[in-house]
């Protein structure tokens, strides 16, 4: 599988996708996207880079990564985002929006831009449920790529 | 922090679900883990029931101010997604919370010699979670929501012993049944949401008018649930999953296949409730097929030689008396006179099914597990004489095969008996063939309590020995209940079953979110 082709385009496309990804995960809360739809781009640009390596490449750098603890993490923490809410008020409430905290930006009234510190808990949110998605994305594309590893393909 | 009750119920066991997979490989940790978890949800929805039993109706709005605010200023509709938790969702979650705890501490045991536990306790927990919102929540959308999430993590576990052939089918077939269904109701939803542009059950109930699109909807929610909870047509999935899922999680499966019925009788009795159409179609609809479920369910039971799968067919049959009492209930809606007559008994009768079955069939799918643990076959004919070896199993089996009969003083005589009275009442041709479907069941536990336990003791069981404590414990935890339940039933109903009756029949109360708005 490993052609020189797709090693080439791997090297160009790869970081643009990872990049795109992190972008959609980050800006959740303004455009179009967010967390799911983020790391789910994040993980197909992995996806490239695991099927452009070598079997033996690949083992070796994925067997440090913690991917599983990782999605634990990833909804872990949005549970906890959701539990903030529970200090004073309600499960899921929005308690750092408006409250000058990183993402507790005041959102100005009228047409604008969009601004990214803004937001609350659903840009923590967002960031925490791409977590997870990347994490668990990549693995079942690492076991399936696993499980069929090995095998050279007939041309 | 007694207000954020319902919140809880939900957040506890998705922070076990989650926290469990950080336990690899270290499986007595995650199984002792899971079934702290599921112990501490078993408190909370002991408070719950408490709550809703002396307080009415508890409403949770989430991301509000406070838990109580459904409409905010300025709204004249519900904005936010609400938990809605009559007394039926409280019995609900009762029933769910206790079986996911049985169903731990029997899997302690049960499956210790299996690997990727530290996923099957997780999946165990997300099946509780997807019960409880199911049966908790107020809004439709919700209600999809958290049917996938049981559906899927019910899938996984029935695949669980994936070495084995039949255990990926099963899977697969729950899965593709459970994809079906929640399509189904997903596009029924839509159907809903695009006529009223509101996603809250009790605001919709206030807005049908019934035209063909709202029956089209109504047509599809009721066959989507009928199929999930295994009513006859739809009942081909169930012998299957729960041959196949591993013992300690059928009680959970159980409940699982039971939250789709509570969605059918929250379908018929609570959003459809208001709409000037007589449901007595529907309730007729319900009865016939409740009839037709317990027969044809139990037919098939007789001729098995697999004791799982013989149990299984034995839970279409007895699922079968719930849609018969329920149904003989909504057939009455609309006639006072006959509703206070025999109806609301009638509907007593099919709820107070619900859990005495979820108790008796769950021990006795337990004791399958525990002789398959123990001989390592399901084939009744290659067993034998097993009484001897194990005697608390047999005692166990003994109590649930006597509770299944429907034999006083057990708690499926209580049960039953309600709806024999009260179908009779309907049509007495109705109560003919329950009882004769009750007859049947009975000759069939007779044939596997003669070939499992009794008879000469085999030589190839010699080394047997009675299952570890957890297993023996949660067995005989429920067998307990059973006697409990069948003793004392008019407790049981003052306090729990009437209240969730009278829950599902004031629908005034349910639309005004308990008197909030």
């Amino acid at each position: 599988m490993t052609t020189t082709i797709i090693k080439t385009t791997t090297r160009i496309l790869a970081p643009l996708i990872l990049v795109f990804g992190a972008y959609i995960i980050l800006h959740g809360h303004l455009t179009p996207g967010g967390g799911f739809q983020g790391g789910a781009v994040f993980a197909s640009g992995l996806a490239l880079l695991i099927v452009a390596c070598e079997t033996d490449v690949v083992k070796k750098r994925f067997e440090k990564v913690p991917l599983s603890p990782l999605e634990s993490i990833g909804a872990l923490g949005f549970l906890g985002m959701a539990l903030l809410g529970l200090m004073g008020y309600t499960f899921f409430r929005n308690v750092i929006a408006n409250s000058g905290f990183i993402f507790g930006g005041r959102t100005p009234i009228g047409i604008n831009p969009g601004f990214l510190n803004t937001g609350g808990t659903l840009a923590y949110m967002n960031i925490f449920v791409g977590m997870k998605v990347l994490a668990g994305l990549t693995s079942i594309v690492l076991i399936f790529f696993l499980l069929l590893g090995g095998k050279k393909d007939e041309w | 922090m007694m207000e954020h009750l319902p919140a809880l119920m939900i957040a506890v066991p998705l922070f076990g679900a989650f926290t469990t997979p950080l336990l690899k490989k270290r499986y007595s940790l995650a199984s002792m883990w899971a079934i702290i978890i599921t112990a501490a949800t078993l408190g909370l929805s002991l408070l719950l029931v408490q709550e809703v039993l002396s307080k009415g109706i508890i409403v949770y709005v989430f991301g509000a101010k406070n838990p109580s605010l459904v409409l905010p200023s300025g709204y004249r509709v519900p904005v936010r997604i609400i938990f809605e938790i009559d007394a039926i969702g409280a019995f609900m979650a009762l029933s769910a919370t206790l079986m996911s705890f049985i169903g731990a501490l029997y899997s302690y045991s049960h499956v210790r010699m299996e690997s990727g536990l530290e996923k099957y306790y997780a999946l165990l927990l997300l099946l509780e979670v997807g019960i409880l919102g199911m049966v908790l929540t107020g809004d439709l959308f919700n209600l999809f929501v958290f049917l996938e999430i049981a559906g899927i993590a019910g899938s996984a576990l029935v695949g669980f012993r994936n070495y084995r052939g039949e255990a990926s089918e099963a899977g697969i077939k729950y899965l593709i049944v459970s994809a079906v269904a929640s399509l189904m109701v997903l596009f029924s939803i839509g159907l809903l949401y695009g006529q009223y542009g509101n996603l809250n059950i009790a605001y919709l109930s206030t807005q049908i008018h019934f035209d063909t699109v709202d029956m089209i909807a109504l047509g599809l929610l009721f066959v989507s649930f009928a199929m999930k909870c295994g009513s006859v047509p739809m009942h081909y999935w169930v012998p299957d999953a729960y041959t196949e899922v591993p013992a300690g999680i059928n009680p959970t499966l159980l409940v699982a296949t039971y939250a789709s019925l509570y969605a059918l009788f929250r379908v018929s009795f609570s959003l459809f409730g208001a709409i000037t159409w007589n449901m007595a179609r529907v309730g007729w609809i319900m009865s016939i097929l409740g009839v037709l479920t317990m027969f044809i369910g139990v037919t098939m039971a007789l001729v098995q030689k697999d004791v799982k799968r013989l149990m299984s067919y034995h839970a279409i049959s007895q699922t079968g008396y719930m849609l018969l009492g329920v149904g003989v209930g909504l057939t009455v809606l609309n006639d006072p006179a006959k509703l206070s007559a025999f109806g609301r008994t009638a509907m007593a009768g099919g709820i107070f099914h619900i859990i005495n079955h979820i108790i008796y069939k769950s021990l006795l799918l337990m004791t399958a597990g525990a002789l398959f643990y123990v001989t390592g076959t399901r084939n009744l004919n290659e067993m034998g004489g097993l009484a001897r070896r194990m005697p608390y199993t047999t005692i166990a089996f003994i109590v649930g095969a006597a509770a299944i009969s429907g034999i006083p003083p057990f708690n499926g005589f209580a049960s039953k008996f309600l709806i024999y009275e009260t179908s009779y009442q309907l049509n007495p041709l109705l109560a003919v063939i329950a009882m004769v479907t009750s007859v049947l069941t009975l000759a069939s536990f007779v044939k596997v309590f003669a070939s499992a336990f009794l008879g000469p003791p085999l030589e190839k069981y010699n080394e047997v020995r009675e299952v570890p404590k957890p297993m023996v414990a949660a067995m005989i935890i429920l067998a307990v209940l059973c006697i409990l339940f069948g003793l004392f039933p008019n407790v049981v109903l003052k306090n729990l079953i009437y209240p969730a009756v009278d829950a599902l029949l004031k629908l005034a109360q349910y639309q005004s979110w308990g008197g909030l708005a």
